[in-house]
């Protein structure tokens, strides 16, 4: 990702200068964010539900903890799980992508029915029955994310590497006698890669999304405030019918803006590796 | 009819589905003895396990025990719920028809309102309201469908409470007639169509604006307009049902998405749907049911992708000439 083009796109579009900054700004709290937390965030206290105050900025929980506390704090489950399940997801996609692609076939048919299945099986319902038998904890969340959520990439790295198996240059290593791995390794992966990368961009918003969905339905790791949980404690505390706004506004915004964040990043770099999006998406808007 | 095309598809279809039994049968008894699962009595004696496994047929070899799975599950025998000791198919039959009703206005009212937000966006390209549509299409796509579901409920049933926060018609009330009880469904189901809407939005709104985008640049287009007739007749009459099609393989992908959310949206207002089934059956590691409502969802998803497929077969010839 260098050259004049990438370094525009990240910082001569608002989308790019948005995705950088606030994607910098929660990597920034989940590194310091309980550091910084005027309060421990599962200290309980006297003052329940209590509205923004000059002791409390955004108010506090059902059990008296500050909610600007616990936002901090959460920060770091949404990233860590994000990025580690995403990454997770890159390789499994890349990997059958890759052997699907290159090997066609036999390989090809078994490997993109198993694409294909992850694509059809609606993943919440797979995510939650997956983490309900494996029993809640931060690893389970990051490889039950990773383990459903690499259909996509599979999808798309297959087909480019179909296009890449018939190029000039890997004919030509073949002929000399190159073998699959070396062929895969030198010329399939690299020329791949690009398209890999954008796509977990991508995949890292998705994953936020299911570790927030998974955290709400009292499937996150039952030691660790999230976003996802805090918004699971406001709603069964009952905070929508005592008009709580501040305890139920934050851990949603937060959510949303992260997605937001890196979402803007993954169409940047999937603009990128292929600048025939560009006319189609958001051309006006950057 | 491509008669050979629709057996295909049907076959693909039916294999999918196949997968869905062998993973359901193997994770629900490769991670973690059932028998544990199915005494729930903690001081059960061995000789009581003994029983339940003979009952239960766990005693079986696996492939035995797979054949029974296979042939309970195809008489829609999907065991006992251990939450409510209820048959976990009864159950999920009763939940069914509020998941489609739910499901259902969802996709209309994003299907409608996604096709008319891309239409304007296509037609008033980079002004501002095509601005405006796309930044709240990334913010629905980017917002928990869960969140603004707890949202609504805070603004619009208890701040300013004009729609009931939960359920599905009101307790205890006796009805005079079906007209008043339809009616106090849908305004019960007003908040949650809402959430399910926005969940699917951006996804429809996008396709439907770059769909509107690329027929309006072709030329037969141009040819309308210089035949003399007026912009919104052209528009109208001859761009939106050209660029309608691809809403079709949308909706088709949004399935899962779509059953995605019935789980957390029906948890946030009390919806007795298959979601509701699950989250309950999560929260008492109720197995049974679990394993049901997945079966149900995937069934559905899989049956609504069959579906999608043949539409667009019938929507668009060039399809059936390839």
């Amino acid at each position: 990702m260098t050259g004049a083009r990438a370094r525009e796109l990240l910082f001569g579009t608002w989308r790019g200068r948005f995705g950088l900054s606030v994607l910098a700004l929660f990597i920034l709290m989940a590194i310091f964010g309980s550091a910084i937390a005027p309060y421990d965030p599962e200290a309980s206290s006297l003052d329940v539900l209590q509205p923004p105050s000059r002791d409390h900025l955004l108010g506090t929980t059902e059990s008296g903890a500050d909610v600007l506390s616990q936002l901090l704090a959460g920060a770091r489950i949404s990233i860590v799980v994000g990025f580690a399940a995403a990454i997770i997801s890159a390789v499994i996609g890349a990997a059958v992508g890759l052997f699907s692609g290159y090997f066609g076939g036999w390989t090809d048919r078994i490997l993109d029915a198993l694409d294909n299945w992850f694509l059809v099986i609606p993943t919440l319902p797979l995510m939650v029955v997956l983490s309900r038998i494996l029993n809640p904890s931060l690893g389970v969340l990051i490889l039950v994310i990773g383990i459903t959520s690499w259909a996509g990439t599979g999808r798309i790295v297959r087909s480019q590497v179909l296009t890449l198996r018939e190029r000039s240059f890997v004919e030509r290593a073949r002929a000399l006698g190159a073998s699959h791995w070396y062929i895969i390794r030198t010329h399939i992966f690299p020329n791949a890669l690009p398209l890999i990368f954008a796509n977990t961009v991508l995949i890292v918003a998705v994953a936020i999304l299911s570790e927030a969905a998974l955290s709400f339905l009292g499937l996150g790791d039952p030691t660790q405030i999230s976003w996802g949980t805090m918004l699971e404690n406001a709603f069964a505390a009952g905070a929508p019918s005592a008009e709580a706004w501040w305890y139920v506004i934050p851990p949603g915004l937060c959510i949303t803006l992260v997605v937001l964040s890196v979402a803007m990043l993954g169409y940047l770099f999937e603009e990128y590796v292929n600048p025939r999006l560009l006319e189609e998406s958001f051309e006006s808007t950057a | 009819m491509n008669a050979r095309w629709l057996a295909g598809k049907v076959g693909a279809a039916l294999l999918t589905l196949a997968f869905v039994l062998v993973f359901n049968f193997f994770l629900f008894r490769g991670l973690g003895d059932p028998t544990t699962q199915l005494a729930r009595l903690p001081q059960s004696s061995p000789e009581e396990i003994e029983q339940l496994k003979r009952d239960y047929g766990l005693d079986k070899p696996l492939v035995g025990q797979f054949a029974d799975y296979v042939g309970d599950t195809l008489t829609f025998d999907l065991g006992i719920s251990q939450r409510t000791r209820e048959p976990v198919w009864e159950e999920i039959k009763n939940a069914i028809p509020w998941t489609l009703l739910l499901v259902g206005a969802g996709t209309l009212f994003a299907t409608l309102l996604g096709a008319w937000m891309g239409v304007v966006a296509a037609t008033k390209r980079g002004k501002r309201t095509d601005t405006g549509f796309l930044g709240f299409s990334l913010f629905t796509y980017a917002a928990p469908e869960y969140w603004i579901g707890i949202i609504l409920i805070l603004v619009f049933a208890v701040a300013v409470p004009i729609f009931p926060a939960g359920q599905q018609v009101t307790p205890g009330v006796e009805f005079s007639n079906w007209l008043s009880e339809a009616f106090d469904v849908a305004d019960h189901l007003v908040l949650p169509a809402i959430a399910m809407t926005l969940l699917l939005l951006g996804q429809y709104f996008l396709i439907m604006r770059s769909s509107m985008v690329d027929v309006l640049t072709e030329d037969f287009i141009t040819v309308k307009r210089a035949t003399g007739l007026p912009w919104h007749r052209v528009v109208s009459k001859h761009a939106v049902p050209n660029a309608l099609l691809p809403l079709v393989t949308i909706a088709a992908i949004q399935f899962g998405a779509v059953a995605g959310g019935a789980i957390t949206i029906e948890t946030i207002f009390s919806w007795p749907g298959l979601g509701e089934l699950s989250f309950n059956a999560i929260n008492d590691k109720d197995f049974p049911m679990l394993q049901g409502t997945f079966l149900v969802f995937s069934a559905g998803v899989i049956l609504a992708n069959l579906i999608a497929d043949c539409l667009y077969f019938f929507l668009d010839p060039r399809v059936q000439t390839r």
